[in-house]
């Protein structure tokens, strides 16, 4: 091929090959050299350099020429084993190949492994423009990136604030029926005892509000304090507390635990060199996943428990049974 | 206006002269925020206003301010990034200086709703060029110079720029290439990625 003609293909394509009609490389583009800088190309064998993986079955250089106009998939042989795109055309000899190569989507790994710089590429290849666009890509995901995950963090805020009592610091409602709906379709087994605050009202309409609130803030620390790690304590309403107990099976364990708040509930609870006197009446029932209760109804339960706690003299515990619910009102409720 | 050029000033202002000073030009300004979102748009008339309150909170001329949030744009750690992808421009200077007129579009192709305002090269003769920068905010034209003059120093090329004034939204800057082999430039790597 004549001087001009090499100068030419130089320009326009960089990243190009002359073949001779054996299949021996006979001149390589600037860029080409560059892949293997060590080494000399000229002189060998393209399909020693290159695996053809793509159109396959082709070992030969008279059906490599076959393939001429389609696309090529290229590998090189030995480490860095970049993949290139190619196509072959026949060169103005006979028997004369040229190939032009790209490295298509392997681009960005490329240009680090052979230090390319922009003059690398024909002026008119979008290649720099494609690494302009993956970094500027980059960037912005990063910043949309940063975004989300502050996002996240206040939703989970939000969230956190809307599942808490904002008196007590304890759960509410709604995170009590977050948390049922979870057990129930775990299958977790749990104990769920109703707490009531005896005499509370009394506090509030003597000492005011402010010694309602103090108390209820003390409750909350105390049923904390008493109750286990997983334990979850709510606050369902002016003094109403339910803490839900999951894996909780012994009746005695929660016989326990309703005791020692009931103890600590009832000794007297200080506020501004006054003394505030509550106890508390609790109601405990189970849920049992292959039982015949819903949660809600486990719920209901607990609340016929505890009224029969009220009606039996206050500041006691008892475990639900459905003989409570005879005679419709407290009057046949059995003690526990 | 695209947080991403609010957050750039918000950046500019905490880097350069501390928290304090930034929140007291968001409170200068009046507006009801401290942080800026990269990825949100702000309702435009926000950033003149929040560059006057910076002038004022700083105690200095803001075309002489916003001339330093263009190099800070293009030379501060912070913004490394942002120097590739301009880098990404040309080879030299003055392939640089020509692809400026592509700055919008390549923004637009990076983050589709960020709209930069639209640049015009011309040419004078050798080393001789004016800027012609749309301004939708008044002073852009000077962060623009602020720009130059960092890549300038980028490229290793000896300039000199001028703000030859402005006329119905659009400043003119000139530029004179003294020197394009001036100093060695900061090398570009293709492959490094900004961290």
């Amino acid at each position: 091929m004549s001087a001009p003609m090499t100068d030419a293909l130089d320009v326009l394509c960089p990243m190009h090959l002359v073949l001779s009609d054996t299949g021996h490389i006979v001149h390589a583009g600037p860029t080409t050299k560059k892949l293997r800088p060590k080494a000399v190309l000229i002189g060998q064998r393209f399909l020693e350099v290159f695996d053809l993986k793509r159109p396959r079955a082709i070992s030969t250089m008279t059906d490599l020429r076959g393939a001429a106009g389609s696309k090529l998939h290229l590998r090189l042989r030995d480490a860095p084993r970049t993949e290139v795109k190619g196509v072959l055309v026949p060169g103005p000899e006979p028997g004369q190949s040229i190939v032009n190569l790209s490295f298509g989507i392997s681009i960005v790994d490329a240009v680090s492994d052979y230090a390319l710089t922009s003059g690398d590429f024909a002026a008119t290849d979008l290649a720099v423009e494609m690494l302009y666009l993956v970094e500027a890509k980059s960037a912005a995901m990063a910043a949309s990136r940063k975004l989300n995950l502050r996002l996240q963090g206040a939703k989970i805020a939000a969230e956190e604030q809307a599942f808490t009592d904002t008196l007590t610091g304890l759960k509410n409602r709604r995170a009590m029926d977050h948390v049922m709906t979870r057990y129930s379709t775990w299958g977790t087994q749990f104990g769920l005892m109703q707490i009531d605050l005896d005499w509370f009202k009394a506090v509030n309409d003597t000492l005011g509000h402010a010694a309602g609130d103090h108390v209820l803030q003390t409750v909350a620390r105390i049923l904390v304090e008493e109750t286990r790690e997983n334990d979850t304590v709510v606050r369902i309403g002016g003094d109403e507390f339910v803490v839900l107990l999951p894996m909780a099976e012994e009746m005695g364990d929660l016989a326990a635990i309703g005791a020692r708040v009931i103890a600590r509930l009832s000794a007297p609870i200080p506020f501004q060199g006054k003394e505030c006197r509550v106890s508390a009446s609790i109601g405990v029932a189970f849920y049992e996943p292959a039982g015949t209760y819903s949660a809600a109804e486990v719920l209901e339960n607990a609340d016929v428990a505890l009224y029969a706690s009220k009606n039996a003299g206050r500041a006691q515990l008892s475990f639900y049974e459905p003989s409570m619910r005879e005679g419709e009102d407290a009057e046949g409720a059995r003690r526990a | 206006m695209h947080g991403l050029i609010n957050r750039a000033i918000q950046c500019f202002v905490t880097d350069a002269y501390g928290h304090e000073k930034w929140v007291e030009a968001t409170r200068v300004a009046e507006l009801d925020l401290v942080d800026f979102e990269a990825m949100m748009v702000y309702d435009d008339a926000m950033t003149p206003r929040l560059l006057d309150a910076i002038a004022r909170v700083l105690d200095r001329d803001r075309g002489e301010m916003m001339e330093d949030l263009g190099t800070y744009l293009v030379s501060h750690p912070t913004t490394e990034a942002l120097r590739r992808l301009l880098r990404f421009g040309g080879v030299n200077f003055v392939e640089f200086l020509q692809s400026l007129d592509d700055l919008p579009d390549r923004a637009r192709l990076a983050v589709s709703d960020l709209h930069l305002p639209r640049i015009e090269l011309r040419e004078h003769g050798t080393g001789r060029y004016s800027l012609v920068c749309e301004c939708p905010v008044s002073g852009y034209g000077h962060v623009m110079m602020g720009i130059l003059r960092a890549m300038a120093d980028d490229y290793g090329v000896l300039a000199l720029l001028e703000h030859a004034g402005s006329d119905q939204g659009t400043e003119v800057i000139s530029v004179s290439l003294i020197e394009t082999e001036f100093a060695e430039g900061r090398v570009f790597d293709l492959g490094a990625r900004a961290g």
